[in-house]
């Protein structure tokens, strides 16, 4: 059975993708898509709003996306790595 | 100098850098034939994902079936970006821990199924040659308008050196000359769109020129704002309206990001880094990589279509460019003068219309178009090489290492030593080159296009699979299997029906729910989750220990690599 700390850490990192995976599917699915003709009625400079999220700013925030996750889950891994290490060396113990 | 004499010396040279990489970076056992030993560092992965990833397709198709596509062709941008999200979120740290070799592996293994690895195997190899068929042709254009030889020939080239570079270094070989490869195309790609954003717009850089003004020369106003009105004065729809059913674009949009989530050749990429925080890293690295040039692909789009507006519209026959009558050699453009007045009219309705413009010769011809400097025009020869021969030999590594390991090595034939593993797949990958080959001379359709159903066929078989394996601990290998199955064979079935066998019913009234066949991939991927999901309430939960190793691979931590 998995320990206590080991499921804390899948929780959270289940937490940082759902959350990162919601503004994924707004953005593209949401705002590149099905509210695009809505958006487009905003302008700025010589783009409508939503050709411009759905042909460009969609990547751009995908990007950032990838980079705030690979941040997170080196936070998390360091907040939880050595506690998870002594469960596993713990459990070992106990088995033998 | 000549384009042609520029052409040569830049092929040339970048093939004679990528035969020395190979040679460099000869493969000695399987591990560094498939996963060049475990030892890439993220920065160089990032760069060989982004070249495996960016194909023929990426460098020569998008741009053009954007530029005739408008809005619509979002749907190229978004799918083939986002998906990385969904790669870089869901798959890649989990299986680089998991620390196989290959997709069929990762299956096999997880689903403690030799029907499962199968299944999986016959996916991966006919996913990749879909696609390395699309790469073959794109490789084969490049070569007989630029080095005016015959599409055979050039395809037979770009073959002899793919099959030279893959056979010898395996993925060592073909990791570093992916390194190499992308440096190429992004640079071929950039210096053309920099060079026409400049002459368009005043803008160093494209993508801001896209949303700028126009410069005098070109009749000012803002870019998107004078090409919807060139496009509607000539009866083409507005370039930044959508043509097509918001649901169809939503379906594409979803099959090419869960399709890029699922294709083995990517996959495969992560498990060639040390651990898994290098994987993610990677990932990172490589979206980065692959945006620079998808932000950059809309807006050479735009400069592409406006130039070629420009210089065709009611221009004298006679008195067209030396490009024009070049293309016109591939059939590439075909012009006919239907009302015999000498002046093109390229126009929306297809009864007065007399132009026809291959997409794909788009990115390859809009130097030319923009009268750029002749060795601007050459390098984006050398680029569009380098981005269809890099993705060939990730495809055909793929086909190699299903062939020799996951079909002989884990199943037919298991006592095989590493040496005799390593002489399978180079002669297997001997082999994926041969069809590849004829498949590149006698092609089905648009490069991208080809390379469109290749993702719905992903996207419907692994995709869903690999999610389960590993945020689903007890979906077991009943599931899977039949999840894989129904969610190939429909949407195969699907594609053959309305593209080979009934292509006049091929429109949005027959379609299921009005999704076209490029989007029914995502129809797949439902049918295989719903019924994998439905099959395993009612079988046997995966046994204890195939759970535990689940848990296993949800852990951060080092990789152990689980004894098969």
């Amino acid at each position: 059975m998995p320990s206590q700390h080991a499921k804390d850490y899948w929780k959270s990192n289940l937490r940082i993708v759902l959350s990162l995976l919601s503004i994924w599917f707004f953005i593209s699915f949401g705002c590149g898509i099905l509210f695009v003709d809505a958006l487009d009625t905003i302008r700025f400079g010589g783009f409508k709003l939503g050709f411009w999220i759905a042909q460009q700013g969609s990547i751009f925030v995908f990007v950032i996306l990838t980079l705030v996750y690979i941040y997170l889950m080196d936070k998390l891994d360091q907040r939880y790595a050595a506690a998870i290490d002594k469960d596993n060396n713990a459990s070992a113990g106990e088995s033998k | 100098m000549s384009v042609q004499l520029w052409t040569y010396i830049f092929v040339f040279l970048s093939f004679g850098l990528y035969i020395g990489i190979a040679i460099w970076s000869r493969a000695d056992s399987t591990d560094e034939f498939y996963v060049a030993g475990g030892g890439v560092p993220p920065l160089a992965n990032g760069l060989a994902t982004a070249a495996d990833w960016m194909s023929a397709a990426s460098f020569i198709s998008m741009t053009g079936l954007i530029s005739f596509l408008g809005r619509d062709g979002a749907f190229y941008l978004m799918g083939w970006t986002g998906g990385y999200v969904l790669l870089a979120l869901l798959l890649a740290p989990y299986l680089r821990k998991f620390g196989k070799f290959t997709v069929p592996d990762f299956i096999g293994d997880r689903y403690y199924s030799r029907t499962a690895r199968l299944v999986a195997v016959f996916c991966a190899i006919v996913v990749s040659f879909v696609y390395v068929c699309g790469q073959m042709q794109g490789a084969g254009i490049v070569f007989s308008r630029f080095l005016e030889v015959d599409i055979t020939t050039g395809v037979i080239i770009g073959m002899a050196i793919v099959f030279f570079y893959a056979v010898l270094g395996g993925m060592k070989g073909i990791t570093y000359t992916q390194v190499a490869q992308y440096c190429v195309l992004i640079f071929a790609f950039m210096v053309p769109a920099i060079f026409i954003s400049i002459l368009m717009t005043g803008q160093a850089i494209p993508q801001v020129g896209f949303g700028s003004e126009l410069t005098e020369a070109f009749g000012g106003g803002y870019l998107l704002d004078r090409l919807d009105g060139l496009g509607q004065d000539l009866g083409f729809a507005a370039y930044t309206e959508g043509q097509r059913s918001t649901q169809d674009v939503f379906f594409i949009t979803a099959a090419l990001m869960f399709g890029t989530a699922g294709l083995p050749h990517v996959i495969i990429r992560f498990f060639t880094v040390p651990n898994v925080r290098d994987a993610r890293k990677s990932a990172g690295y490589a979206l980065v990589f692959i945006a620079i040039l998808y932000t950059t692909a809309p807006a050479v789009a735009a400069f592409a279509r406006t130039n070629l507006i420009n210089t065709v519209s009611n221009a004298q026959y006679t008195e067209m460019p030396e490009w024009f009558s070049k293309w016109e050699k591939t059939n590439l453009i075909v012009f006919e003068d239907k009302n015999n007045d000498g002046l093109i009219q390229y126009v929306g309705d297809p009864d007065a219309n007399e132009l026809s413009v291959n997409r794909d010769i788009m990115v390859l011809a809009n130097p030319e178009i923009a009268g750029l400097p002749n060795w601007v025009v050459a390098l984006v020869a050398a680029g569009a090489l380098a981005a269809a021969l890099s993705t060939a030999a990730g495809l055909l590594l793929v086909i190699s290492t299903s062939v020799a390991h996951d079909l002989l090595k884990r199943t037919f034939m298991p006592s095989i030593s590493d040496k005799q593993e390593l002489r399978y797949a180079r002669i297997s990958i001997f082999f994926a080159v041969l069809v590849a080959g004829y498949f590149g001379i006698n092609p089905p359709a648009y490069v991208a296009q080809v390379v469109a159903f290749a993702f719905g066929l992903a996207a419907a078989s692994f995709f869903p699979a690999i999610v389960l394996g590993i945020f689903h601990k007890r979906m077991n290998k009943e599931g899977a299997i039949t999840g894989m199955v129904v969610g190939f064979s429909f949407t195969a079935a699907y594609i053959i029906y309305f593209r080979f066998l009934n292509p006049s019913a091929d429109n949005a009234e027959n379609w299921l729910f009005g999704i076209s066949p490029e989007g029914i991939g995502t129809m797949g991927t439902i049918l295989n989750l719903v019924s994998a999901y439905g099959v395993s309430m009612f079988t046997k939960d995966a046994p204890m220990e195939v759970q535990e190793i689940v848990e296993n691979i949800r852990l951060p931590g080092e990789v152990k690599t689980i004894a098969s």
